[in-house]
């Protein structure tokens, strides 16, 4: 089947999905998910992020579709247009669900331990707004402690349903799930029980923002100044296969491998996730990459660093070239070039 | 999440055994879960009009599902009580069609009368007041609900005669002859 | 004096049981389908008739039961919706609590029609003293040989259980509400697959509003074509239409649709007029979710047509000058009604009845009423009509049922047309502080202080 996004054109296998196929194509027009999980049956079409708008249905029947779609649950048909950010109306209804998702969150990223991973932050990065509309007061919810290993922040959840697939399709036995209705939906126990089951870690590699962290690393480190490794070890419960974040020689988290989606390559047990802090215990494979706008990169050791020589009283007011680009220093306004390139803000 | 720790006493006695089968036999023999709401509804008017956590877990327990699936039930649906909420509540419409129509005076006159303010139990346990969304009785406006059935085309008179029928206990909340 | 289809027996003494109702010719389709009939015929009857769902968005119902999947050989399910909730609109209450066989003769009609062995009625929770009479009524219907195996020796096997939900106006969703009899939240679900493919336990299941289905024993009876003499163009057939707020006689009737507005609000057979005979300000035509319209857009549409009770004429001029006939719930608004007001009360049943599951309603619906709230309360800011408008056309269409959109345009119908109510709000607080402001001193009388100041 023969599908175009924003003109690009790829041939894709029938019962493919426009952001499976958007995926394929990579680079800008790839619709950003925040509730769709490949690895989870039934995920998706919930946080509306992955609107896009079929400009033509198919070779068949080339009506426009006239509402925009959630691409993630959408299949593709034969001869399909489909405009991802070619469409002012799909950057706009972006915009809308960004504004909708950041309302009520307690924008708490300086103190929360997902940040520098955060699908939401990459998302209002993107394509959130500077300021607020929203002057009421936010929702918030009493804390629940669900167990020694996985601290739930209510306040954070964009109900992604993501955790809850994973118990369902995991583990055996969920005992979470979401209760209540509307904007007070919530993940919980009801009973305030502990989530216990040898893959119960994996909702915290799953959630898209940091409602479901690993308690073991909470308030340790912040991402981008441990150094992710690939590892692996002999493990009869699962793959074995994982990222050790390490602050020296002290491994601070482990977590399953996540593609540049975000998405786990495999998921892993508890046993992996929660008992194995020593080096010894692994087998270090090399260093993890991440993708290149990747905060983590921040404290990137597999480039090559530039040397950085100190020209203080040459450079006190303007500062070093680069870094002025790079925060667009309004009192030493850009070339009128290098303003178009830089339009976009601090990137 | 507020759960209430206060004791109730099950008994899913032979009446209510033989109510429940009757309902499970509405549905595929694999597809028990489906009786969920209508089990729900006869388990809680048999408890006082509440579903403690024990009572919950009874329910899937008889379903044969898991605990967290009654509760995500239990806690979307309004007409499911999570903590005792009074002998007699009245639920009085407020939305538009019956708010245009005095609904509001109305149950503020209710809660002056018992001294409650919204949401709250008469010290006695006897009365609770609150105010829901559409009940579809627009046309029949001010209403309320009281247990399984509708009072319609109300005035404060009403309201007083509603108010010491309870008290003389003349009102069954379920089983009333339908005559109205 | 229109025709009575649905409720030409409503009055009649013991209707409600049995015996009477089969005296007054009931079951008759029942007998006629099965025995004359193949179930192909009796949906082209169906269609021929024009009947459109009655449940508010007006689909052709024969069309929609020509789509359930006959092919993979499923059991297939008829799903009656009446989880009746929507604000101003209480019909199939009335005709389930009189003539509940009339309810079950439709769904043997239909179910034989599409083939199911096994039909649900799904009725909202509050409603249980109705929930008991269908229960009472399908009891009897199996006693007499109507429900059950091999019904009239025809060798078609039907089972009809009446279900009840436990408050959720989004059950009402036909997809929430199959979720909901399968005994889990109402969370709507992504369509496709629509449930003609996979809807109930994952077979083809069709969902058709009370009204709908009550309506098919009588185009058996009387051929489709019959029904279609009935109403104006593609508006065909009678309907129920609930009247309620500030008319003089609200209540149940049935219409043949093509009716007058003027005519249904104002003549003694129907409405009879105002209640108080106070001026009329506003007209929600057919349930809370609809555009309300402004007293000028009632009975004449801007193009100076008369306003009928059809689909087309009260949709006419889209929704900048029109509304929709939806599920026929008809509320009056008189001088005294605060739009305001009102609006925020319609916000907050949507905010309340929202499910939570996709993100511009979950989060919508929660700020619009907040916003409503601060406005009526005398803490509205100038930027706030803007900044309601906006969040509206942010939720709709980018939801996964129509609830969003459902919030979303009672908002902006009213920011539309009664614009200067909100700036009024905004710009004297201290006048509307007691909620009856509009009662000692009705907008009218003090629109001069918001309009537009010309410059001579």
């Amino acid at each position: 089947m023969k599908v175009t996004i924003d003109g690009q054109e790829i041939h894709v296998e029938p019962g493919t999905t426009i952001l499976q196929a958007a995926r394929m194509i990579g680079g800008e027009s790839v619709p950003p998910a925040m509730c769709y999980y490949s690895k989870l049956k039934g995920s998706g079409g919930k946080c509306r992020c992955c609107l896009v708008e079929v400009s033509k249905g198919s070779d068949a029947n080339p009506t426009p579709m006239p509402k925009l779609v959630a691409s993630c649950v959408t299949g593709v048909m034969d001869g399909m247009e489909v405009k991802s950010i070619t469409s002012e109306r799909v950057i706009d209804a972006r915009k809308s669900v960004t504004e909708f998702l950041l309302i009520n969150h307690p924008l708490d990223c300086p103190i929360c331990d997902q940040a520098g991973e955060c699908d939401l932050q990459n998302l209002s990065f993107k394509h959130g707004s500077a300021n607020t509309r929203f002057i009421e007061e936010k929702r918030t919810y009493e804390p629940e402690n669900i167990g020694d290993k996985i601290q739930l922040h209510m306040n954070r959840c964009i109900l992604c349903y993501r955790c809850v697939m994973v118990a369902d399709q995991l583990t055996d036995g969920r005992v979470h799930g979401v209760l209540n209705r509307g904007d007070h939906s919530q993940i919980s126990t009801y009973i305030s029980e502990a989530i216990n089951n040898e893959f119960s870690g994996n909702m915290i590699d799953v959630c898209p923002v940091g409602a479901l962290t690993d308690k073991t690393f909470r308030f340790k480190q912040r991402v981008w100044f441990n150094k992710p490794y690939n590892a692996h070890r002999d493990c009869d419960k699962c793959c074995g296969k994982t990222t050790l974040w390490m602050f020296g020689n002290e491994i601070q988290r482990v977590t399953a491998r996540k593609d540049e989606y975000h998405e786990v390559e495999d998921f892993i047990c508890n046993e992996c996730r929660f008992e194995h802090k020593k080096v010894e215990d692994w087998v270090i494979e090399g260093p993890r990459k991440f993708e290149k706008d990747s905060v983590i990169n921040q404290n990137n050791y597999t480039r090559k660093i530039e040397k950085v020589t100190l020209e203080t009283e040459k450079q006190i007011l303007l500062g070093r070239e680069q870094d002025r680009k790079k925060i667009s220093m309004k009192a030493v306004p850009l070339k009128k070039e290098e303003e178009e390139i830089f339009k976009e803000g601090n990137i | 999440m507020e759960v209430s720790n206060i004791k109730q006493v099950i008994n899913i006695d032979e009446r209510l055994t033989a109510r429940i089968n009757e309902l499970l036999s509405h549905y595929p023999e694999d597809k028990k879960k489906s009786a969920l709401l209508p089990v729900l509804h006869e388990v809680q008017d048999a408890h006082d009009n509440w579903l403690s956590v024990e009572l919950q877990d009874r329910v899937a327990e008889i379903l044969g599902i898991q605990p967290i699936e009654v509760y995500e039930v239990v806690t979307f649906y309004t007409m499911f009580n999570q903590q005792p909420i009074g002998k007699y509540m009245f639920e009085f419409c407020r939305t538009s069609c019956c708010a245009v129509r005095g609904a509001e005076d109305l149950m503020e006159y209710t809660c002056t009368k018992l001294g409650v303010k919204e949401g709250e139990v008469t010290p006695d346990g006897m009365f609770r007041v609150v105010g829901v969304e559409c009940l579809g009785a627009c046309g029949y406006a001010p209403m309320m609900q009281l247990g399984d059935y509708y009072k319609e085309h109300l005035t404060k008179e009403k309201i007083d005669a509603i108010i010491e029928d309870c008290r003389a206990g003349k009102v069954d909340l379920h089983k009333q002859a339908i005559t109205e | 004096m229109g025709q009575k289809i649905l409720l030409e027996h409503a009055n009649v003494p013991g209707i409600k049981t049995y015996e009477v109702y089969r005296q007054h010719g009931g079951y008759r389709s029942v007998e006629k389908a099965l025995k004359s009939m193949t179930p192909d015929e009796v949906v082209e009857e169906v269609k021929t008739s024009g009947l459109r769902g009655r449940g508010g968005a007006g689909f052709p119902t024969g069309m929609k039961w020509s789509f359930i999947d006959k092919k993979s050989g499923k059991p297939r399910h008829l799903v009656c919706n009446a989880d009746e909730s929507e604000p101003g609109t209480f019909k199939d209450r009335y005709l389930m609590e009189y003539i509940p066989h009339l309810l079950i003769e439709g769904m043997i009609t239909s179910s034989y029609a599409l083939g199911c062995n096994l039909s649900y009625i799904y009725i909202r929770g509050e409603y249980m003293w109705v929930f008991r009479i269908l229960e009472t009524a399908i009891k009897e219907a199996y006693a007499a040989g109507w429900l059950g195996k091999n019904i009239l020796g025809t060798g078609y096997d039907l089972d009809l259980y009446v279900h009840c939900g436990a408050g959720a106006y989004i059950c009402g969703e036909e997809t929430a509400l199959i979720e909901s009899l399968e005994g889990k939240r109402g969370n709507p679900r992504i369509k496709p697959p629509f449930p003609a493919v996979s809807g109930l336990w994952a077979n083809p299941t069709v969902v058709n509003n009370v009204e709908s289905i009550a309506a098919v024993p009588w185009i058996v009876n009387n051929t489709g074509a019959e029904y279609a003499k009935i109403g104006i163009g593609r508006s065909t057939g009678t309907k129920l239409i609930s009247a309620s707020g500030h008319c003089k006689n609200p209540g149940v009737y049935e219409i043949e649709l093509g009716l007058s507005v003027d005519e249904f609000m104002n003549s003694d057979e129907y409405l009879g007029g105002m209640m108080d005979d106070r001026p009329l300000k506003a007209l929600v035509p057919g349930g809370s979710s609809v555009p309300i319209l402004p007293a000028n857009l009632i009975f004449k549409t801007a193009e100076g047509n008369d306003r009928l009770m059809t689909y087309e004429s009260l949709s006419e001029g889209g929704f900048a000058t029109g509304s929709m006939l939806g599920s026929g719930g008809f509320i009056v608004y008189n001088d005294t009604t605060c739009i305001v007001r009102n609006t925020w009360n319609f916000s907050r049943f949507y905010h309340h009845e929202s499910c939570g599951q996709c993100s511009p309603c979950r989060e919508g619906t929660g700020w619009l009423e907040k916003v409503l709230h601060r406005i009526e309360n005398g803490h509205g800011r100038e930027e706030d009509i803007e900044l309601l408008w906006d969040i509206q056309r942010k939720i709709e269409g980018n939801t996964i049922c129509p609830l969003g959109d459902a919030a979303a345009w009672p908002v902006a119908a009213a920011i539309r047309h009664f614009r200067d109510e909100f700036e009024y709000h905004v710009r004297f607080p201290e006048k509307i502080k007691n909620k009856d402001h509009f009662v000692a001193e009705p907008f009218e009388k003090v629109k001069h202080l918001v309009a537009k100041q010309e410059v001579i």
